[in-house]
């Protein structure tokens, strides 16, 4: 068939000319090819494609001649199998990294980056855009020469390896890990201008590992002494937490893998802990030794930051659930809707206390809220993605979410906050979030009254 | 609750646990889990038996190294014996740098303000009630072991485990004089550290909803769903100044489905107090984990050497070309350039620091600097620290 032949319908794409060349333009480039007129294959194809493009101008239909749609099939070899040993994103995905907020801390090597959840989908964030928090920077481990001692009152005290470690019993969970911090920037008024910025202290993996009840029973713990557990990390600053025996011995992991793969070094590489519902600090990265004891251990990251001011003046001490909370990722501020109409609204909502049970969404603000769909699986200390269907009219508008876990605890506005905590605590702001959209589209962040 | 209650409490919870039992009563009997009889006696006596047989037994010298960890109650001190005066002489070299030399922070951590004299008594920092009050290690920390437990294990920030028991106990003596905690003829040792009247240390409170699943939340939404009270009025948003504050908007989401706002071009609305200003520069977001290069021979493009100056924190100290903590690197390309052996003299200098070439406040010294990188900022400095 002609590439440009009148039998060519709409609604068809347009075959790719090399294929398509008609037995007398074949026979012709046979015969070039024998006399040696190598070129002349390249310049019949190159008559077929400008045929393809005069036949623009007589039919718009999806593919047809006339479409602005390119030709289907293999238009060039793409690159071979195994060109990239570990795949990355697409170069088209660029804007799908972590970012700083300027001017949050005095050093990268103490600071915090944050995950783009404007630009995820689901509930899993993918490895290397997991937000990251260091202490004293990020310290490259060799796992052959990593141990993990277990001691204090236990009956044996352990050295394990890595080799050792992987031979337990193994658990795979799906947690999310928020940063005490997270949303603090905003406990007085609106400080940055997107969901990264405002909520992106936030992640959500499969990790397995170790159960750290197995550990302690090989150990042999002393229950009839022991009270609290003591996890230290091998970074520079030696970062240290408590954590209350209820929930080393409850769910807490001490794990080695991540999505699939090993831990990646901003994220503990070769081992950390894993305690599923608290904020992120207690799940000490690059953990090297775990102290049973009996009183808490009051370490700096426990009396000098991770505290919550009160009002009276008081700090708040060992303050370690994550509460109820959701946000809207889409649409959210930053983002411009380019018309009026069908939106889907989609966000994230978790609990440290458990499975969330509901989510509404209102688009006025908090005056009539609705319910939206959850998206199976709903699990527990997870995040769980949100969908409520919108159609935008064109007018302002102000998108929130509210969440309600297992226990009934519903996510509280900012107002309802402050009104106990004041403004000064930094730590665990849960409040529901504000995004405005603008009668032009353009959808920015807000508190309101 | 009794001892037993409790035991049996926690008993209870581990058997909660599941797989570990299971894992254990399998490893035991042979049998399937299922086929194990439950009950908190024999899950009571599964911890105290290895059951893996994995690893091995820590000895004491091995946990004697790693278990540096002091608690309030004065677990895990050590012997030793500092004063404020020896203190002074180890903050002062290097810790004064960052924390500033009467621990009012030249960029870090303020070590000292915020203490009212009355409330060494009371043991609560009175101005944490005041909205602008500075909070400082003084009015906050609740515990002299911790600034002990704290300083031992992880300072100096970039030497950390190098203080000797009794340089510890003199820089912790030096930072509570810093606070009048502690007279200047004070000292700290294992005993006194136990008994010194920290201005917060009744400030700390655990009555709250957030240590335990189990226990009652402090602040609860509301579950209304429709016509609900709410005033729908903004109180706060971006100012217009801030917009491009985390660089430009548009370069930070996937363009697909929806648009973006550029915020590098963004001008202010007629009328509006940024009207007739500048528009703001556009400013980049910092895009987290830019990797190092690999070692280059020859020359160092000041691309290079900006990432060596990030990945060890030459910055904090440091400015291209202004004097902050340390002089700028002009000053120091400027005063070494005719400096025959000045790539090795400087790259000795940042790996071991010093004083006196450019004021009192000293450079400490580098341990974690790779020697390549030094020569390599050393050839950068010497050759004009071009940008």
């Amino acid at each position: 068939m002609p590439a440009n032949s009148s039998s060519t319908r709409v609604g068809r794409i347009q075959p790719a000319p090399e294929h398509h060349l008609d037995a007398a333009t074949l026979d012709r480039a046979k015969a070039a090819a024998r006399s040696g007129r190598r070129g002349f294959l390249g310049t019949a194809a190159a008559g077929a494609v400008a045929a393809v493009t005069a036949g623009r101008a007589l039919a718009d239909g999806p593919g047809a001649p006339g479409s602005a749609l390119p030709p289907t099939g293999p238009v060039a070899l793409g690159a071979p199998v195994g060109a990239f040993p570990y795949g990355m994103p697409s170069k088209h995905e660029s804007m799908v990294v972590r970012r700083m907020s300027p001017g949050l801390t005095r050093t990268p090597h103490s600071s915090i980056s944050f995950t783009p959840l404007q630009n995820l989908f689901g509930i899993i964030t993918p490895s290397g855009v997991h937000f990251e928090r260091h202490h004293s920077g990020m310290p490259e481990i060799d796992p052959q020469q990593h141990r993990l001692m277990i001691h204090g009152l236990v009956k044996r005290p352990l050295l394990l390896s890595m080799n050792d470690l992987v031979r337990f019993p193994s658990v795979s969970r799906v947690h999310f890990i928020e940063c005490g911090a997270n949303t603090g920037m905003e406990w007085g008024n609106v400080a940055v201008p997107t969901v990264q910025y405002t909520h992106g202290m936030l992640a959500c993996s499969e990790f397995t590992g170790v159960p750290l009840a197995t550990l302690l029973g090989e150990a042999g713990i002393d229950l009839s002494k022991a009270k609290y557990i003591l996890a230290e990390g091998a970074d520079g600053s030696h970062l240290t937490r408590t954590i209350s025996l209820e929930m080393a011995l409850k769910d807490v992991l001490v794990v080695y893998g991540q999505n699939g793969e090993m831990l990646r070094p901003e994220n503990g590489y070769p081992l950390r802990l894993l305690v599923p519902g608290v904020q992120g600090v207690s799940s000490v990265k690059w953990l090297r030794r775990i102290e049973v004891g009996d009183a808490p251990w009051n370490t700096r990251e426990e009396s000098l930051h991770y505290i919550d001011l009160m009002p009276d003046g008081t700090h708040r001490q060992y303050t370690w659930i994550q509460e109820v909370k959701s946000v809207i990722t889409t649409p959210s501020a930053g983002q411009v809707l380019l018309d009026k109409g069908y939106y889907e609204i989609t966000g994230l909502a978790w609990s440290g206390r458990g499975r969330i049970t509901r989510v509404d969404v209102s688009t006025d603000g908090g005056r009539n809220w609705r319910a939206a769909k959850l998206q199976e699986p709903v699990m527990s200390k997870c995040l769980t993605r949100f969908r409520a269907d919108w159609r935008w009219d064109g007018n302002a508008a102000f998108l929130q979410s509210r969440a309600v876990d297992e226990t009934g605890h519903v996510q509280p506005t900012v107002a309802q906050l402050r009104a106990v905590r004041g403004s000064r605590s930094i730590y665990h702001n849960n409040k529901i979030q504000t995004w405005r959209v603008d009668a032009n589209g353009e959808v920015t962040n807000v508190q309101i009254a | 609750m009794s001892r037993s209650l409790k035991f049996n409490a926690v008993a209870a919870l581990f058997a909660a646990t599941g797989l570990a039992l299971d894992t254990a009563a399998l490893a035991q009997s042979g049998k399937p889990a299922s086929a194990a009889k439950p009950g908190a006696a024999k899950a009571a006596s599964l911890p105290q038996s290895a059951r893996f047989n994995l690893g091995r037994e820590a000895r004491p010298d091995e946990i004697a190294v790693w278990d540096t960890d002091v608690r309030p109650d004065g677990h895990g001190l050590r012997k030793g014996r500092g004063t404020v005066e020896r203190g002074q002489e180890v903050y002062d070299a290097q810790c004064a740098m960052c924390h500033g030399t009467f621990g009012e922070s030249n960029a870090y951590l303020a070590l000292a303000g915020g203490v009212e004299p009355g409330d060494l008594k009371t043991g609560r920092a009175s101005r944490l009630r005041d909205p602008d009050v500075q909070r400082t290690l003084g009015n906050k920390l609740n515990a002299a072991t911790t600034l002990y437990d704290y300083i031992w294990r992880a300072m100096p920030w970039t030497n950390p485990m190098s203080l000797s028991v009794d340089d510890t106990y003199a820089v912790t003596a030096y930072v509570l004089h810093l606070n009048d905690i502690l007279p200047a003829d004070g000292f700290l040792d294992e005993k006194t550290i136990l008994t010194v009247p920290m201005p917060n240390r009744n400030g700390m409170t655990r009555n709250h909803g957030m240590s335990s699943v189990s226990a009652k939340p402090d602040v609860q939404g509301t579950l209304c769903m429709t016509n609900c009270a709410t005033e729908v009025k903004v109180a706060s948003e971006l100012p217009e100044f801030a917009r491009n504050s985390h660089g430009n908007l548009r370069e930070q989401f996937r363009l697909i489905g929806k648009g973006a706002v550029d915020t590098s071009r963004y001008e202010p609305k007629p009328g509006s107090a940024l009207a007739g200003v500048v528009t703001p520069a556009p400013a980049a977001a910092p895009v987290a984990t830019a990797s190092v290069a690999p070692v280059v021979t020859g020359n160092v493009t000041g691309a290079r050497a900006g990432q060596l100056l990030a990945k060890n924190a030459c910055g904090t100290c440091h400015h291209p070309t202004n004097r902050v903590i340390g002089p700028s690197f002009s000053e120091i390309a400027a005063k070494h350039a005719q400096r025959a052996d000045g790539e090795a003299y400087l790259t000795k200098k940042m790996k071991e620091g010093g004083s006196g070439t450019w004021g009192a406040i000293p450079m400490p010294p580098q341990p974690t600097l790779a020697e390549s990188d030094a020569r390599e900022l050393a050839r950068w400095l010497m050759t004009g620290a071009k940008p």
